[in-house]
């Protein structure tokens, strides 16, 4: 444990920490742009030097290692006089033009030119001028702007996985560019843009459209996915801007995905804001009054078995309880998380979180993946899973469709049917996982959509028993993609025969009424004879066949609460208002139960929460992740030869506000543009 | 525009490729791209391509981008097609004291060129380039993997004929003076010499 000195101060850092680490922790800020916590070092920008005693020069303090007996001095005249040279150096082909530039207000370089910097400037040549790169539609160029810091270079190198970024050229030439100028083929793209020190690398589809200084900052929870990244929705006005990641070393550390990034232009195209009937053919306009009127209409001689409710991928767990409630008093239990026809099940938590945590990955020695595409489904966990196989060792097989996970894997095919071997240890998975000290399986939905689906839970399970389940360790994971569905299954909102027995027993005439609460990944066409009640934001797939439209809220229009994958509870905060007649989803059932005469006995959020903790007991425990009680789960049965398709085809298609978003339609294009690119030149 | 459209090594090349890979430890067959690139660049007749790149790159299992990193900060390595004789003029300061002006505009003159550009011939392509690191022997140009020094604009307008007509040219002073001993013959220890060459 090195001691050293740090402007007076004594401080104690761990082995391996670097000067500049120490500085932190004793308190002092030292400037930097190349250094970069998550990025190995690179030494480049020079703007970190301080004043080393005994060191005949100014020292590099981010490639510096903390030693025993160090004095370091950051407040010296020397130490001035080097980062006013640097910045001078730094600032001398550096374009004067903060007003024109998006960076601008939240621009490192114009933070520490203004604290570290001279007033003035003794370059009178002409600055370089450097040609901008295309670089897809996520991400816009001024590459005279750049600083060549290589954090972005560094980023998709280490941490995203695709080694297409580099620094041509030398000296005076240099240009940083992505590989022939493609799009950066990785779902990570969008935080070179958080990294970009300057305003070299800035936000395409946020450009000139605001100022930092301008936004109202929302501390939230994505929804994208079921990892749940914490983010910063920045709202101006009543218009969403941008996402930011927000810091959670346990989640999503401080990146997020394309898809939480830029999907906000879904929230303002295609958006519900009223309610609609349908009279004759035509979905009519219609006042909240008329269209509570029309579900009581729809409703009169049905009875509580000819009812059933779908919730979507994106419902938040109040407005899936108040839902469950108002079926309650119209005397059905028939409402159904399991849009996909997963076999998950509810009952043992266990069963379907991810026990270990996101973080976990990081303990874990061995992972055995079964139908799970993390790269898609959750970008953020395949990074965590990327940076577990470099750093600390971690080894991973996987049983489903092949793909470039941007790290090795161990490939075992994609027929389910091993896992069969693999319990009965035959299998090198079984070897692997036995050897191991911290196995983990973890199954997608992919696999528990199948029709054996509840065979495989039970498999993995099992092989989760004998192998991955120990008294200080849960290896069982199960990876969600849709934010609300662990929310669902610990509402309990399964039912036999999952969401193709609704859509069945509507086509047979079965069911009289459906309510779908933002469901739009089914297939409605099984409901068109079917009295169907919509309940979301856009006008997607679920708005198709329904008779009556009831508008609702996004994810930043409310104060919702989503379990992620971990089984780690969260909330959303509401960054703005809903459009139009749109109101939060629990408010509105809240008034249907009263226009149906049997209120629900909650006026508020708080008792509505109150309410579901009674259900739930971890309910309240907000931003806590454990693992659960150990139990039985699945059902036995024979496991089908066949291979486990990918739960997720396009990841820029995956809910109605994606789908939505011109962005992501665009991503879509021009990465899908890639793929058939390269097989034409490589074949 | 690119000669090798679809590029692969010959058999002379594979070998050298091997034996450069065979100097590094295993795994770090990455460290070879330089003399590979060299031997690509000398198959394809002066210049690296996009696809050469791409060939290298994944000969060596590294990404293409790092490949062309390494192929665009040496200037030795071309990027377009350059003429038989590739002609670099050194311009810098000692070599520009001792009259590399000359030089260039007597090459600019005998080709009928401007810099960086081919003849029509495809014989010669004319470049700047820095420091040569033959200072002693200023002024200096290299053409091809030679080196000619102690030059005049007459000498360099006379081994520019000579190249262009076939003829074998030597390499080294132009001068007549030997390597890069005193011009003019020995100034001192001269007596030394003289007793030696006397017995």
């Amino acid at each position: 444990m090195p001691t050293l000195t740090i402007d007076g101060t004594e401080v104690t850092v761990d082995p391996g920490t670097t000067v500049l680490q120490a500085c932190e922790e004793a308190g002092v800020e030292v400037p930097r742009f190349c250094y970069h916590e998550r990025l190995s070092i690179a030494g480049n920008c020079r703007m970190c030097l301080v004043e080393m005693e005994k060191a005949p020069k100014p020292i590099a303090s981010c490639a510096m290692p903390a030693g025993d007996g160090m004095v370091i001095h950051t407040n010296t005249e020397q130490v001035k006089k080097a980062r006013e040279g640097v910045m001078e150096f730094l600032l001398i082909n550096h374009p004067l033009d903060c007003p024109i530039c998006d960076q601008g207000g939240e621009c490192d370089l114009q933070d520490q030119a203004m604290a570290f910097g001279r007033g003035n400037n003794r370059y009178d040549e002409n600055k370089r001028a450097v040609k901008d790169k295309e670089m897809g539609p996520l991400i816009s160029t001024t590459m005279t702007r750049c600083i060549h810091c290589m954090r972005c270079v560094r980023f998709s190198e280490e941490v995203a996985g695709v080694p297409d970024m580099g620094a041509l050229y030398r000296g005076e030439n240099m240009q940083i560019t992505t590989y022939l100028e493609k799009t950066l083929d990785s779902e990570m793209s969008g935080n070179v843009v958080d990294l970009c020190p300057v305003g070299a690398l800035t936000s395409k589809p946020y450009a000139f459209t605001a100022r930092s200084w301008e936004l109202k900052h929302t501390q939230s929870v994505d929804v994208m996915d079921a990892v749940g990244s914490n983010i910063r929705v920045d709202t101006r006005g009543a218009a969403v801007m941008r996402f930011l990641p927000r810091l959670h070393e346990e989640i999503n550390e401080e990146w997020i995905s394309d898809k939480t990034r830029y999907a906000f232009d879904g929230l303002k195209v295609r958006r519900l804001d009223a309610a609609y009937v349908r009279k004759g053919k035509k979905l009519v306009e219609a006042n909240w009054g008329e269209a509570f009127a029309a579900v009581k209409t729809a409703l009169k001689g049905v009875k509580g078995n000819e009812i059933a409710a779908i919730t979507g991928d994106l419902a938040d767990m109040e407005s899936m309880a108040a839902l469950k409630d108002l079926m309650g008093t119209l005397g059905s239990d028939r409402i159904e998380c399991r849009q996909d026809g997963s076999h998950a099940e509810s009952g043992t938590r266990a069963g379907y979180i991810m026990n270990s945590g996101i973080a976990g990955v990081e303990d874990a020695d061995y992972l055995l993946m079964v139908g799970v595409n993390p790269r898609l489904e959750a970008p953020i966990l395949n990074t965590r899973i990327r940076k577990a196989v470099r750093h600390f060792g971690l080894k991973v097989g996987t049983i489903g469709a092949s793909a470039d996970l941007t790290y090795k894997v161990d490939e075992y095919g994609d027929d389910a049917s091993v896992l069969d071997a693999v319990l009965s240890g035959k299998h090198d998975a079984a070897k692997a996982l036995k050897a191991a000290k911290k196995p983990m399986i973890m199954v997608g939905q992919a696999a528990l959509a199948r029709v054996d689906g509840a065979a495989i839970l039970k498999a993995t399970r099992d092989i989760a028993d004998k192998y991955c389940v120990s008294k200080d360790w849960n290896g069982f994971s199960m990876l969600h993609n849709a934010a609300g569905r662990v929310g669902g299954l610990d509402l309990g909102l399964t039912t036999d025969g999952g969401v193709n027995g609704i859509l069945s027993d509507a086509r047979d005439g079965k069911l009289k009424l459906v309510f779908l609460l933002g469901a739009d990944e089914i297939d409605t066409s099984a409901l068109k004879d079917t009295m169907v009640v919509y309940i979301g934001t856009h006008g997607d797939e679920g708005v198709k066949n329904a008779d009556i439209i009831l508008p609702a809220a996004a994810y930043t229009e409310k104060l919702g609460t989503y379990a992620n994958t971990e089984g780690r509870f969260q909330r959303t905060e509401k960054a703005t208002f809903a459009p139009g007649a749109a109101r939060e989803d629990w408010t509105i059932f809240r008034a249907l139960s009263e226009v149906l005469g049997n209120t629900l006995p909650y006026d508020n959020l708080a008792a509505l929460r109150t309410r579901i903790a009674k259900d739930v007991p971890e309910f309240e425990q907000i931003d806590v992740q454990k693992a659960a009680e150990w139990g039985d789960f699945g059902t036995k049965g024979k496991i089908a030869q066949g291979a486990i398709a990918p739960a997720i085809e396009n990841f820029y298609h995956t809910n109605p506000i994606v789908r939505a978003s011109q962005i992501m339609a665009d991503c879509s294009e021009a990465r899908g543009g890639l793929v058939e690119e390269a097989t034409g030149t490589n074949g | 525009m690119s000669k090798a459209t679809t590029f692969a090594w010959t058999a002379d090349s594979k070998k050298l490729a091997k034996h450069h890979i065979s100097k590094y430890p295993e795994g770090r067959q990455q460290s070879a791209v330089m003399p590979l690139l060299d031997i690509a660049q000398r198959q394809n007749g002066g210049h690296l391509t996009i696809e050469i790149m791409e060939y290298i790159a994944a000969y060596l299992d590294m990404a293409p981008i790092k490949v062309q990193e390494v192929a665009t900060f040496y200037s030795m390595y071309r990027h377009k097609p350059v003429g038989k004789h590739h002609v670099q003029v050194c311009g810098t300061t000692p070599c520009w004291l001792r009259g590399s002006d000359d030089i260039m505009a007597a090459c600019k003159s005998r080709l009928g060129i401007e810099l960086g550009e081919t003849t029509k011939d495809g014989q010669f392509t004319l470049s700047e380039v820095e420091c040569a690191g033959a200072c002693v022997n200023a002024p200096a140009v290299a053409i091809n993997d030679d080196y000619f020094e102690d030059l005049t604009p007459e000498s360099m307008t006379k081994l520019l004929d000579d190249l262009a007509g076939g003829k074998k040219v030597t390499p080294g002073p132009q001068n007549g003076r030997q390597t890069s001993a005193p011009d003019g013959g020995a100034t001192t220890l001269k007596e030394f010499i003289g007793k030696e060459e006397g017995a």
